[in-house]
C-alpha cells in the first residue's frame, strides 16, 4: 500500500492514488487533490463532493451517473463542466472515496 | 383462500409460477400471474435472430403453455403496487389482493434515455437486438450490408447478459467473414467501461480474442447523444464515433411500474436483500430476476437458480419460519464467440469468472474462461433446455444453485469475503 503527502498530511492510497482510508481525509487535502486535477473548487464542486461522500456513507458504493441525476439533482452536462473528462471518477478522488465502479 | 400474486411471467415469474403449484395446497392457495403480453419470448435468441441463424420460431411461444394447471393467467398491464392495502392495481382499473406478492416484471431497453437515439436513424441505421421487433429490424439490415462502418455500442452499465453485446461482435465478425464481407467493413466495440467487460480476469481474456479479431475497442465513452445528421456516436467529452450502421444496447431500466409503486432505486430495480431476496422494508414482498437491485448478472440463468432459494424462503415465510435459503449470487453464462466456439463464465457475489472445468472438476467437459466447440453446443442446447427443462422449474443436472469451487484456478486474492445484507 504505497503512501503520499500532501497538504501537510501522509495518507494511504491506491496504484491510482485514491484514498484507502476516508478517515484520513480532510478538506485542505481535497483541496489539494483537486489542484493536483487542476481545479480549483468552488461551492458547485462542494456540493457534488458533499453528495458523493453522504450517499457512500448511506449505502456503501460511490454512485452512478443516474443516481447523481436523479437522486442529487445533478445535470450530466455541468457534472462534465465541473470535473471535466470523468466527473464521477475525479470527484470521487477528490473527496477521498474509493474509485468508482461505473465508469466515468 | 390466501393469494400468490406473481407479477411478470418471464423468465423468473413462470419459473416461480410452476416451482410453487407444486408446493402450495391449491385449496388454500390461489396462484394468479399477471403480464401484459400473450406470448413468452426466448430472449438469449435475440442473438442468433439478425444473422438468421435462427427464426422466430425459436424464439417466441404462447405463455400459456409454460403454466402449470392451477395457475391464473391476468394478461394486463400493471399500473401500481399499494403495499399498504396489499393490493396491486392494474391499468384497466382493477384490483387483485395478495398475500404474497413475487416482483419479476424484469428490465428492457429504453432508447428514449439516450438523446437523438430514436430520431431519424432509429431502425434505420440505428438498431438494437434487445427486443423482438429490434432483433428482426436489425435482420433486414444487415441482409443490405454492403460494407462500411459498424458499430457495436453499450449505452452504460448495467445491462442484461452484459456478454451479449460482445457475443454480438463475434458473431459479427463471423457472419461478415462467412459473407465475404468482412474486409470491407470496419467493427468497432464502443463501451462506458474501462475494458471489455466488468470483471477483470475475464476482461483480459476477451480483449485479446477482441484484439485477433480485428475488432477495434472504444473504452470508457459515456454517449451524450446520437448525431443523426452526421451518423456519429457523441460522448459527454466531445469524441465521437461515426458510424454506417450502429447496433446498440440503450439503457436498460427497471418497469415503469416499480418506479409508479415508489418501490425502486434510480434505475427502477427494487432494493433487494440479496440473500433471502426479499424486498428491503416490506415483509410480504419478493423480487426475482432482472427486477432485483442484487449486485450479480442480470441473465436467465440467474433467475433460474434464485428460483430455488425463493421456493424455499416462500413456504418458510408462510410458514412463519426464518428464511434460512440462501442465494450466492451465482450466475452461468455461455458466451458465443464466433467460427463455432464459445467460452463459459461461472461466478457469483464472491468470485469473479476464472479458469477451469466444468461442471466436474478435471473432467469437464466443459471449459471455463477458454474458448471450445463443446462451449457452443452447449450455448445452442440451452434453447431446448430453457423452452423444456428451465420454464418448468425443474433442476438442472449436475448444476447447483450454489456456485461450486471444485475444478476452478483460483488466483490468490480474488475470492472476496462474503458480503452482508
Ligand atoms: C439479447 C439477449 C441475450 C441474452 N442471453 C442470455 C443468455 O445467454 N443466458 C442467460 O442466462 N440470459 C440471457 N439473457 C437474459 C435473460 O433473458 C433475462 O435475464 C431473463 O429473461 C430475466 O428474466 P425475468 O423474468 O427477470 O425478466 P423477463 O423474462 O424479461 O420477464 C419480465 C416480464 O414482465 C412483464 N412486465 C414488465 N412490466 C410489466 C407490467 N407493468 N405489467 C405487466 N407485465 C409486465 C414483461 O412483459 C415480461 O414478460 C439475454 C437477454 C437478452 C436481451
Amino acid at each position: 500500500m504505497a503512501q503520499k503527502n500532501i497538504a501537510g498530511h501522509t495518507v494511504d492510497v491506491d496504484a491510482e492514488g485514491y484514498l484507502t482510508r476516508p478517515e484520513q481525509w480532510n478538506r485542505a487535502i481535497a483541496e489539494a487533490l483537486a489542484q493536483e486535477l487542476n481545479l480549483q473548487l468552488t461551492d458547485a464542486h462542494w456540493k457534488v463532493i458533499e453528495f458523493l461522500q453522504s450517499d457512500y456513507r448511506e449505502r456503501g458504493t460511490v454512485p452512478g451517473m443516474r443516481r447523481l441525476n436523479k437522486v442529487g439533482g445533478f445535470a450530466t452536462k455541468d457534472l462534465y463542466a465541473l470535473f471535466p473528462d470523468g466527473p464521477i471518477k475525479k470527484a470521487a478522488l477528490i473527496a477521498g472515496l474509493p474509485k468508482p465502479a461505473s465508469c466515468v | 383462500m390466501k393469494e400468490l400474486l406473481i407479477l411478470g411471467a418471464g423468465t423468473a415469474g413462470t419459473i416461480m409460477a410452476n416451482k410453487l403449484r407444486g408446493c402450495l395446497p391449491a385449496a388454500e392457495w390461489r396462484i394468479r400471474v399477471v403480464d401484459e403480453a400473450a406470448d413468452h419470448f426466448y430472449q438469449p435468441g435475440f442473438l442468433f435472430l439478425p444473422f438468421g441463424l435462427y427464426t422466430d420460431r425459436d424464439v417466441v411461444r404462447p405463455r400459456s403453455r409454460f403454466l402449470p394447471r392451477g395457475v391464473e393467467f391476468v394478461q394486463a398491464a400493471v399500473d401500481r403496487i399499494e403495499p399498504d392495502r396489499r393490493r396491486v392495481r392494474l391499468a384497466d382499473g382493477l384490483e387483485l389482493p395478495y398475500d404474497v406478492l413475487l416482483i419479476a416484471t424484469g428490465t428492457r431497453p429504453v432508447p428514449g434515455q439516450v438523446e437523438g437515439m430514436t430520431n431519424g436513424d432509429w431502425r434505420r441505421r440505428v438498431h438494437e437486438f434487445y427486443t423482438f421487433e429490434g432483433a428482426r429490424a436489425l435482420q433486414a439490415s444487415l441482409r443490405d450490408w454492403r460494407g462500411g462502418r459498424l458499430v457495436v455500442h453499450v449505452s452504460e452499465m448495467p445491462i442484461k447478459c452484459p456478454v451479449a453485446p460482445l457475443e454480438f461482435a463475434f458473431l459479427a465478425d463471423w457472419w461478415l467473414t462467412t459473407q465475404g464481407l468482412r474486409d470491407k467493413t470496419e467493427l468497432v466495440y464502443v463501451t462506458p467501461l474501462s475494458g471489455a467487460f466488468t470483471k477483470p480476469i475475464a476482461s483480459q481474456v476477451l480483449s485479446g480474442l477482441l484484439d485477433r479479431k480485428r475488432i477495434r475497442v472504444v473504452t470508457d465513452f459515456a454517449v451524450a447523444r446520437v448525431d443523426n445528421e452526421r451518423h456519429a456516436l457523441v460522448s459527454w467529452d466531445e469524441r465521437d464515433v461515426p458510424y454506417d450502421l450502429l447496433v446498440t444496447v440503450p439503457p436498460n431500466l427497471g418497469a415503469d411500474m416499480i418506479e409508479r409503486s415508489g418501490l425502486g432505486d434510480e434505475m427502477n430495480y427494487v432494493p433487494t436483500e440479496r440473500h433471502t431476496l426479499r424486498a428491503r422494508g416490506h415483509e410480504n414482498i419478493f423480487v426475482i430476476g432482472d427486477a432485483a437491485d442484487v449486485p450479480t448478472s442480470k441473465a436467465g440463468s440467474v433467475a433460474h437458480f434464485e428460483a430455488e432459494v425463493l421456493t424455499e424462503n416462500v413456504l418458510a415465510h408462510i410458514c412463519g419460519e426464518p428464511l434460512s435459503e440462501r442465494f450466492d449470487g451465482h450466475a452461468n453464462c455461455f458466451i458465443e464467440s464466433g467460427f463455432g466456439k464459445g467460452f463459459l463464465l461461472d461466478f457469483n457475489y464472491q468470485l469473479e469468472p476464472v479458469p477451469g472445468r466444468f461442471p466436474f472438476p478435471r473432467l469437464g467437459p466443459l471449459a471455463l474462461l477458454g474458448e471450445s466447440r463443446l462451449n457452443h453446443w452447449g450455448k445452442l442446447a440451452f434453447k431446448w433446455i430453457y423452452w423444456h427443462v428451465l420454464l418448468r422449474g425443474w433442476p438442472i443436472p449436475f448444476v447447483d444453485h450454489r456456485m461450486s469451487l471444485a475444478g476452478k484456478q483460483i488466483p490468490a486474492g480474488a475470492l472476496k469475503a462474503e458480503m452482508a445484507g
